[in-house]
């Protein structure tokens, strides 16, 4: 069983071609020097149409989690763990947290960016910083 | 124009029957909560000019006229987010009968939420640059696919800020399935629960959302007719004013969530600026109220709202429940009729109707002494009271 593939808009399509050749890029205002996630066509601060993509460290910290067990959710053998990150470049994603067992997550843990394959695409995960990057 | 009244009131009100199964379509379910709101006001079918529901609502307005012989519509407003919008109708229909735009609104909201379609189960599909996608497209391909996931992530964090456990949480459960029980209009009439069976239910989310955390899922439709207080004087029942009224969408919210705004994602100015709004334009805060129904879809929202709303500080709402506060002799009961937990779940506006049921004094769990009560949930509020003092 695979993940769902990620929903490719016009405005998020450098998001996922990015996680396709292993990169977390995440969306940047140059002129503002400012990130924003999830992408817009116009940074909301200067008004500006011009935003560039810009890769992360893939580096952060678990700022939360929740498991959804019941009723199963699609694409997953086991309950994945839903997982907000704070990137250290100073953005927060949705993504998951694997390889650690639940009774051990700690809040505000360091993690480090993998990559998952869905059918057509990848997704970017991660797991404990101390670990090594793998699913 | 019409004259522009100072106030809008609630003259009506119409409620389906609460099942897992109504057996019919939501086209019908829609005319005939429609119907009984306009019958329970004593206002002809020809006279609405205004319309208000949800985005989301299926049942449509050329067939809603058609079955009921609206003569006109001056004024149509459908609301995105959800649920979250419920209470947010309210301050639609009030521009339209302020303004002089419409004189007779109906809000309504019909759906069968358990027979044709479950909230509750996780999505596998969303549309693409659709209203309300933009915020799914980031949560799918993570499991997180049905609003239960979205909610949990916020808990997990208020959980582990505020020193709260799916115990607390749980005690929202057992105080509106009492209530419940005493209510002859709700699914979970005569069934309470305690605590141990809240612990026992099934995990939804870990670790914050268990079974008995959750609302129900339900069948049904729910109406409410809103007028000018010249033409309520002519009309069958005492109208209940409305006060005030909000709509509020803050930078970044989503339809359940504030994952990208803030430091904070336990974030409640949402809350805590409607409750302010609301006082400036009622003179009357949430807490001074006699009556709160609270928007419960999952039992972490309440504790959430109630700090937002001001009924009680930051990470403080396990001990304000704990202390009896919400129970039905408490100051500040919790939603008399049940709620969405334990009477049934059509999308806010039955907990709409039960404030409305409290302020005339003809609710199945009556709350002695109300003059006002406050509706909340998620991108709105509204106070409603018996007078204008």
């Amino acid at each position: 069983m695979k993940r769902m593939d990620p929903v490719r808009t016009v405005d998020n399509a450098f998001f996922w071609d990015a996680a396709e050749a292993e990169r977390l890029d995440i969306q940047a205002c140059e002129a503002c020097d400012v990130l924003w996630h999830p992408p817009r066509p116009m940074c909301p601060k200067c008004h500006s149409t011009e935003l560039t993509p810009r890769t992360m460290s893939g580096k952060g910290k678990l700022y939360s989690w929740s498991m959804p067990i019941h009723p199963p959710a699609w694409g997953f053998e086991e309950p994945p763990i839903v997982a907000l990150i704070d990137l250290d470049e100073g953005v927060r994603l949705v993504s998951n947290l694997v390889g650690v067992d639940p009774e051990s997550i700690t809040n505000d843990m360091p993690v480090t960016v993998g990559f998952a394959e869905t059918p057509k695409s990848k997704v970017p995960f991660f797991t404990a910083a101390d670990s090594g990057g793998s699913e | 124009m019409k004259n522009r009244p100072s106030h809008a009131v609630i003259a009506g009100i119409g409620q389906t029957e609460f099942s897992k199964e109504s057996g019919r379509s939501e086209q019908q379910l829609a005319a005939e909560c429609i119907k009984m709101a306009l019958d329970d006001a004593g206002i002809a079918a020809a006279d609405v000019d205004g319309v208000v529901t949800f985005t989301l609502d299926n049942s449509d307005d050329v067939s809603t006229m058609r079955s009921l012989g609206f003569d006109q519509l001056n004024y149509i407003s459908r609301l995105p987010h959800g649920g979250g919008a419920s209470v947010a109708t309210l301050a639609h229909a009030q521009a339209a009968i302020l303004s002089g735009t419409s004189e007779v609104v109906v809000i309504w909201r019909a759906m069968n939420e358990r027979s044709q379609y479950r909230f509750g189960q996780p999505q596998q599909q969303i549309p693409v640059n659709a209203s309300g996608s933009t915020f799914a497209e980031w949560c799918m391909p993570f499991g997180a696919q049905s609003p239960a996931s979205w909610e949990g992530v916020v808990a997990q964090r208020y959980m582990h800020q505020y020193g709260a456990t799916n115990e607390d949480f749980g005690s929202v459960s057992v105080t509106l399935r009492k209530h419940a029980a005493t209510n002859p209009n709700a699914w979970f009439y005569e069934k309470p629960i305690t605590i141990e069976d809240h612990q026992a239910s099934r995990w939804v989310v870990a670790p914050a959302i268990r079974l008995l955390d959750c609302c129900q899922e339900s069948d049904g439709g729910v109406a409410i007719i809103v007028t000018t207080p010249e033409r309520a004087k002519d009309l069958k029942q005492t109208p209940v004013y409305l006060r005030g009224a909000v709509q509020r969408l803050p930078f970044e919210h989503e339809i359940i969530s504030d994952y990208y705004y803030a430091d904070d994602i336990t974030r409640q100015d949402i809350y805590s600026t409607t409750a302010k709004d609301l006082k400036e334009q009622s003179g009357i805060a949430p807490q001074e109220t006699q009556v709160a129904m609270i928007y419960d879809n999952f039992t972490p929202q309440i504790f959430s709202q109630l700090e937002g709303y001001g009924y009680c500080g930051v990470g403080e709402a396990k001990d304000y429940i704990k202390d009896g506060h919400l129970e039905l002799d408490g100051s500040s009961p919790l939603s008399p009729n049940g709620g969405h937990i334990g009477e049934g779940y059509i999308h806010g506006l039955n907990l709409m109707t039960e404030g409305i049921r409290q302020v005339r004094g003809s609710a199945a769990n009556q709350v002695k002494n109300v003059d006002s009560v406050f509706l909340g949930a998620g991108v709105g509020g509204a106070i409603i009271a018996k007078g204008l003092d």
